[in-house]
């Protein structure tokens, strides 16, 4: 077991089991074909990332260093939340990007369940955590990985 | 709520309600947003025009069509007219009878009522739908300088380096709250300090590289950061003339697709790096070193996504970025010269060129318009990339020239020259 402290940009609670790309993760790529097609385990569609395409995203602690893509990107996140094909939380080992970060507020504002997103965990955290592992996150930003 | 920034009592008045329910979570989202970025305040939005990049009425993207609503109901209306990103479907554009069904009855249902509400929100008018609202016929052209509260990743790095603006990557609705407020936070590519070069680029090859594949391989490797790229000018000159701009917006669309390329600098060319130069290098940046190697690298590991590899293309998509007025004009010489070199008449695969409608519009008054339609390539104002978004699209053998279209479809990507060279010889 290890804890890593964080930033919440959107404080929360959770425990998920880990889904980790060590990659960039591109949010519209990602989710365009589950918000599209009805794909409720909203399998990952971008073919560039070698850690998750085709693996379901839903319900699970996404671990990432940052997002990229399209400037759709926090708003797909948003739909992702709304239609309830998101994961439980995000986790960056970077700083938040401006695109994850648009998606993490419209998320905490302008619905009733916010998704938990924690950055600045840092490059040990993304090197520590393995696919399924478990991982709580609490309020204050501290995230143990089991 | 809690916040760090300091707030006017103007933008505290809006967050505690004074403008009604809906203007305080618009102005929440912001100030949440900028604290996240450590801005110190919000500031003006000076252009005159904004640009959006939801252009699409996509039945499943419901939850955005109903926040406008919201935004409606509230008169949270947009404080600046806007363009907004190309159209998903023109009847045009090639389409069989299960592809038109799809598009128009379930993917797009939305279209209609989702344009009604970009008219109440502020939207220019109905030819304001393409991605490069920057062009001289659309007219939504920021000046140096200018703060945006912008979307869509391509036109927001051309507006940032090649006209000097100051936009962040805004995501799709958070630049309609910008406008809707008249201020963003004060963070990132707005700030002097941000729009420093983490990356210097040496550009080392021995011919001009194809816009395309240098912005990929430039975005993979630096990501979000900012490049400060040299021995470019070798190859498009010191003047931002049309055709350099066109290679710029090329080169831009693909370091923000294939990485998060916000602001890009080149050497003797881009306004801030002819005025201030080196000084914009941030102390201790990287260094990468683009040769002829490392394009040929970066293209040969793209992913080919088709079931049959060898599959002869069905369609072909030129514009994605859509085409500049010099594009077509270039792109309609090189197809009539390529037919009447291999003794063609029309190109073997069906082809389609995209560009903003008011660029159509200024090209079908020339006479290369009745050149080009005779080549059989038809002229549209879609967006390639929302045409392909469909389960039949995906088994389609698409081919493109743009990395971006590359990178979220499974459309293949060559060069341009490779392209030309496919659509103007007889099909396998």
């Amino acid at each position: 077991m290890k804890q890593f402290k964080g930033r919440p940009v959107v404080a929360g609670t959770c425990s998920a089991p880990a889904l980790v790309s060590h990659g960039g993760f591109n949010t519209l790529a990602s989710f365009q074909n589950a918000l599209q097609f009805g794909d409720k385990q909203a399998k990952c569609g971008d073919q560039n990332n070698a850690d998750l395409y085709q693996k379901p995203m839903v319900g699970t602690a996404l671990c990432l260093p940052q997002t990229i893509g399209s400037t759709t990107g926090g708003m797909v996140l948003y739909c992702a939340k709304v239609m309830e094909r998101n994961p439980a939380c995000m986790l960056f080992s970077e700083h938040i990007d401006s695109l994850a970060c648009a998606g993490a507020v419209l998320g905490a504002v302008w619905t009733d369940s916010p998704m938990p997103v924690i950055d600045c965990l840092g490059d040990e955290f993304l090197n520590y955590v393995k696919d399924g592992m478990k991982i709580t996150v609490a309020e204050d930003g501290t995230v143990t990985v089991e | 709520m809690n916040y760090k920034m300091q707030l006017t009592p103007d933008e505290i008045e809006i967050l505690n309600g004074a403008k009604g329910e809906t203007m305080a979570k618009v102005m929440k989202t912001l100030v949440m947003y900028g604290d996240a970025f450590g801005a110190t305040k919000m500031v003006p939005v000076t252009s005159k025009k904004g640009h959006l990049v939801t252009s699409f009425g996509l039945k499943v993207m419901s939850p955005v069509y109903d926040l406008m609503d919201q935004l409606i109901a509230g008169g949270a209306l947009s404080g600046q007219k806007f363009s907004v990103d190309p159209k998903p479907l023109d009847p045009k554009v090639p389409a069989n009878f299960l592809q038109k069904l799809i598009f128009n009855k379930f993917m797009y249902s939305k279209q209609d009522e989702y344009d009604e509400q970009l008219r109440k929100l502020g939207l220019i008018d109905d030819k304001s739908y393409t991605c490069t609202c920057y062009m001289d016929e659309v007219g939504n052209i920021p000046v140096k300088g200018d703060v945006l509260s912008w979307a869509e990743s391509s036109a927001v790095v051309y507006a940032n380096s090649v006209i000097g603006a100051r936009c962040n990557r805004n995501s799709g609705i958070i630049e309609l709250f910008g406008s809707i407020i008249g201020k963003v936070p004060y963070f990132g590519l707005v700030t002097d300090e941000g729009r420093k070069a983490t990356w210097i680029v040496e550009v080392k090859t021995t011919k001009k590289p194809e816009a395309q594949i240098l912005g990929s391989a430039i975005g993979m490797k630096v990501m979000e950061d900012v490049p400060y790229i040299k021995g470019l000018n070798q190859w498009i000159g010191t003047q931002l003339d049309g055709d350099t701009k066109a290679y710029l917006k090329d080169f831009g669309a693909a370091t923000a697709s294939n990485g998060a390329v916000g602001l890009y600098h080149i050497e003797n060319l881009t306004p801030e790096a002819v005025e201030q130069g080196e000084s914009l290098i941030a102390e201790g940046a990287q260094v990468y070193v683009i040769d002829d190697a490392e394009l040929a690298r970066v293209q040969a590991n793209y992913p080919v996504m088709w079931k049959d590899k060898s599959a002869t293309p069905k369609l072909c998509f030129v514009g994605c970025p859509h085409l500049s007025h010099a594009q077509l004009i270039e792109w309609t010489d090189n197809v009539v010269a390529g037919l009447k070199k291999n003794g063609l008449k029309k190109v073997s695969i069906p082809t389609v060129f995209t560009a903003a409608p008011a660029v159509v519009e200024e090209f079908n008054k020339t006479a290369k318009a009745k050149e080009l339609a005779a080549t059989g390539v038809i002229l549209s104002y879609i967006c390639p990339l929302m045409y392909m978004n469909n389960p039949l699209c995906k088994k389609m053998p698409v081919i493109t020239n743009s990395n971006k279209l590359r990178t979220y479809t499974t459309s293949r990507y060559y060069r341009s020259e490779e392209i030309l060279d496919i659509i103007t010889k007889e099909a396998k």
